[in-house]
């Protein structure tokens, strides 16, 4: 049995220390916001943050996990209230939305580290998550508006 | 079955084969036509309940609206129910929104004027004449597919017109019930609304509505009455998307239920010879090793489990049936500009042979190559056999070929098999074909009882996924006296279209209708055309791709004929508009020439370039600008004018309009599928990635609404892009780029 924390409560899982995070969550505990897309880190669609930076849950062992705590989309602290997800809806960034979920948690990532990134920013610390239907140009204004108003409080 | 029966003759596309009958004088007689007797809710509906046509449920809970098309990312489960829900007066929340299960009765209208022999401009009687048989063939095969970016073209009529009847039905039981005159009463937020004010609930007439005949002479509003349509809207699904409480296929979950995972051999379509699984068995979480048709299946209690195992089982592959090696197929191609593999000539106008002989001759050969679809959730599905039959949870654009399909892999009949459509994370034409389809049924019929969840790894997803075509064009042309005098466009392409009906069952004998689709559409004054498609044979098999023969073709189309105008002297852009013929085409190359401020060379190494290719009936202008930088070719803007007719959601517009622009420049530049061994070697994102954001423009959209028809937008913002970037890369570096991908002979930031 390995013991880990997610989105704030402690869970039990009987699976091998090697098992990636993304499918302890997607099969062991049916929390699906983290997505598969490739399973090597090169789509961004499993992004969720292990003690409170952005990770991709695809690469992380479960066995290495043991006393740290674990948040996906599903359990950020008020969530209806949060800058990125309200700039998201309002910019109706969604196309599919299957990559959104990782996109999000890339950008709140990235408005921890920077108030007000620049478009240069943007292109860097989201160049990792990729999105087949095209939303980038939403992504990048959602990601300023975010900005924008977390500078207003 | 309409489909298993007219599937026994051939699935044709001209006028002189297509099935006679008497056409439809509009759609919306059509949408009343389909009620009791051939509507598919009739059978599952519960007491107190009504139902008027195929799209409408009332039930004394709730109204349940259906989406008649898959939802892959371009809006369906928002702007079809929104389609009714302006008609019936109803506001967002007061419906729930159910996927169409298979029935003829979701045939799609919007596959008319595709399949129709006539290009979309044209609009005369015999071309329309045409347009009203083949949509009576559509109707009597039942034809139920999402795709040829007909998601509102297919429903713009029969949705409104189904919500029309919905309205006017709810009234008249409103009317009975009061004694009140029709006249009188109102309908707003789905409630019908007394003259002095009070009021019932659609929900509360469901019963009565049930007891009278449905009100079928009810006539959609006139657009300047709407309230949702039209306007920027709130796309039904953004919320739960953005939340991630959206359940798409690959997150459903069953009791009881295993998690499967496949290797099939990578030559498409070979069998299995052996396989040693004997490191497999002893894996953690193995439950069970299965056989199939072309490979071999692990039943795990968890995908990554199921994935790992599949991993280490060692296969021995029967060959492939096309070249092994990516050189073989571009041979094969070089030789099929042959008269024993000539698909159809298309079009022919003036005498090309002396067409070509006067002025100046230019000739030019251009490439594409085969590319991934890859959507970023993979192939997968759920699947359960009892003894009654099957049920399966995929999404998929043509339910009743997926009945078909799992029905003939495991030797039942499709009405056994129950299907159930899900939320997809994207298609770009993969949900098109039925490789998951078939292994599922065939695993969870050998599991029987258990319900098994199947997940393609992204690695097996890439090897199985059946590429867009591959294709070649040897195109001539002349100019003489600063005027285009000719163009002969000719081109060798495996057959999207026909291997996709092929796959469903519908086998075609007839000329692949996809290789003509930006090759003879072609609305400029040129006074000697010519038009030509040969087909390989022998090659990988290929599918439709997000705007299908349009991706290449338009490609090399307008390419070509920028390599014309510029050996014509003349400006690229006022060349285009100056020869263009039909006059609401014309005005979407000058919206885009005005958008982009177009004012000829820019200089200091920047370039735009401009394309024009109308695919699915919609015009689309873009164009490109780019510069040169020190790490490559950046791509600064596009700009973009399309004509739909009408515009349904300007949000959603903009963002699918910018998503096919960002499809159509990020597959030029990066990706190709090559073939080594029989497999492809493009197995990750790495190798096959498309735009990211940094490569990302700004992309400046205009929508207009000058066409007599409502036309789709999932598509036709593909093919001129590709053609846009590499006429733009020729106005900034002299260098002329006429083979997919791009970054082959260039480097970009």
């Amino acid at each position: 049995m390995i013991e880990l924390t997610v989105n704030g409560t402690k869970h039990q899982v009987d699976v091998v220390p090697e098992m990636p995070l993304l499918w302890v969550l997607r099969d062991e505990l049916g929390i699906t916001s983290p997505k598969y897309g490739c399973g090597v880190a090169q789509c961004g669609a499993c992004t969720v943050q292990i003690d409170g930076a952005a990770v991709r849950s695809c690469q992380a062992h479960i066995g290495d996990l043991a006393g740290k705590s674990v948040v996906t989309l599903e359990g950020l602290e008020n969530r209806d209230q949060n800058p990125v997800i309200k700039a998201w809806i309002e910019h109706q960034v969604p196309q599919c939305g299957y990559c959104q979920t990782g996109q999000i948690m890339q950008a709140i990532s990235l408005l921890g580290l920077i108030d007000k990134p620049t478009d240069e920013d943007i292109n860097e610390v989201m160049a990792g998550n990729l999105c087949r239907c095209g939303t980038y140009p939403r992504i990048r204004t959602a990601i300023h508006a975010a900005a924008a108003k977390m500078a207003e409080k | 079955m309409g489909i298993q029966t007219l599937s026994r003759r051939t699935f044709v596309f001209g006028s002189a084969a297509v099935a006679g009958g008497i056409a439809f004088g509009s759609y919306s007689e059509l949408a009343q036509a389909a009620t009791a007797d051939d509507n598919p809710l009739a059978a599952g509906l519960s007491p107190n309940s009504v139902t008027f046509n195929p799209w409408v449920e009332i039930s004394p809970e709730k109204i349940t609206l259906i989406a008649q098309h898959a939802d892959i990312g371009q809006g369906v489960g928002s702007v079809q129910p929104i389609m009714i829900a302006e008609e019936m007066d109803l506001d967002p929340g007061q419906f729930d929104v159910r996927f169409a299960g298979p029935s003829p009765a979701y045939f799609n209208t919007g596959f008319a004027d595709e399949f129709a022999p006539f290009v979309a401009a044209d609009q005369s009687a015999a071309a329309e004449e045409a347009r009203a048989k083949t949509l009576e063939w559509l109707r009597k095969s039942g034809l139920q597919m999402t795709g040829g970016s007909s998601t509102v073209p297919d429903t713009y009529e029969k949705l409104r017109g189904a919500g029309a009847v919905a309205r006017e039905t709810l009234k008249a039981a409103a009317a009975k019930r009061t004694g009140i005159a029709v006249a009188e009463l109102r309908t707003q937020s789905g409630k019908v609304i007394l003259p002095d004010g009070k009021t019932i609930a659609y929900v509360d007439l469901a019963a009565d509505a049930a007891k009278i005949p449905p009100v079928l002479d009810a006539k959609p509003r006139d657009p300047s009455k709407w309230r949702m349509l039209g306007k920027p809207m709130k796309r039904l699904d953004i919320r739960a998307k953005v939340m991630g409480e959206l359940k798409f296929g690959i997150d459903q979950k069953m009791d009881g239920m295993l998690y499967a995972s496949v290797k099939l051999n990578p030559a498409k379509g070979q069998p299995l010879k052996s396989y040693d699984a004997s490191k497999a068995r002893a894996m953690p979480g193995v439950k069970k090793i299965l056989e199939i048709k072309n490979g071999v299946a692990v039943i795990a209690t968890n995908s990554w489990y199921a994935m790992k195992a599949v991993d280490a089982i060692a296969c021995e592959w029967a060959p492939s049936a096309y070249p092994a090696e990516q050189a073989g197929h571009w041979k094969v191609l070089e030789s099929s500009f042959k008269p024993e593999f000539l698909g159809k000539e298309w079009k022919k106008i003036g005498d090309i042979d002396a067409g070509l002989k006067t002025g100046k001759l230019v000739e030019a050969e251009y490439r594409a190559p085969y590319v991934g679809h890859q959507p970023l959730e993979p192939l997968n599905g759920i699947g359960l056999v009892t003894d009654k039959g099957m049920e399966i949870w995929v999404g998929h654009q043509s339910p009743r070929f997926v009945q078909d399909v799992a029905a003939k892999a495991i030797g039942l009949k499709p009405e056994q098999i129950t299907f159930h459509n899900q939320w997809t994370g994207g298609s770009f034409g993969h949900r098109l074909e039925y490789e998951n389809v078939r292994v599922l049924a065939e695993i969870a019929n050998q599991m029987k009882g258990t319900p098994i969840k199947l997940v393609f790894s992204r690695e097996e997803d890439f090897l199985q996924d059946i590429p867009r075509q591959i294709a070649i064009a040897r195109h001539r042309g002349s100019v003489d006296n600063s005027k285009i005098v000719s163009a002969d466009l000719s081109l060798a392409s495996t057959t999207p279209l026909k291997g996709l009906l092929e796959r469903s069952g519908t086998p075609s004998k007839d000329p692949d209708g996809q290789l003509a689709a930006g090759l003879w559409n072609v609305y400029y004054d040129i006074p000697h055309f010519r038009a030509t498609s040969y087909e390989a044979q022998g090659l990988s098999p290929s599918t439709t791709w997000r705007s299908v023969g349009a991706s290449t073709s338009g490609f090399f189309t307008e390419s070509f004929i920028d390599e014309l105008i510029h050996a014509a002297g003349l400006d690229p852009m006022k060349a285009r508009i100056a020869m263009c013929n039909v006059p609401h085409y014309r005005k979407v190359l000058e919206t885009v020439a005005e958008m982009s401020d177009w004012k000829g060379p820019l200089g200091n190494g920047r370039g735009r370039g401009v394309a024009f290719v109308e695919s699915f009936g919609t015009p689309v202008a873009e164009v490109v600008e780019v510069s040169k930088t020190e790490r490559g070719i950046r791509i600064d803007k596009v700009w973009i004018a399309a004509d739909v007719g009408k515009v349904m959601d300007p949000v959603n517009f903009e963002n699918q309009v910018q998503g096919g622009v960002i499809w159509g420049l990020g597959h030029a530049i990066n990706c190709e599928l090559t073939y080594a061994k029989g497999a492809v070697q493009q197995t990750n994102y790495n190798h096959h990635e498309a735009m990211r954001i940094y490569q990302c423009p700004v992309i400046e959209v205009r929508g207009l609404e000058n066409d007599p028809k409502v036309r789709g937008v999932g598509e036709p913002p593909v093919p001129p892009a590709a053609p846009a970037l590499a006429n733009a890369i020729f106005a900034a570096t002299g260098q002329r780029i006429r083979e997919m991908p791009f970054n082959k002979f260039i480097d970009f930031v």
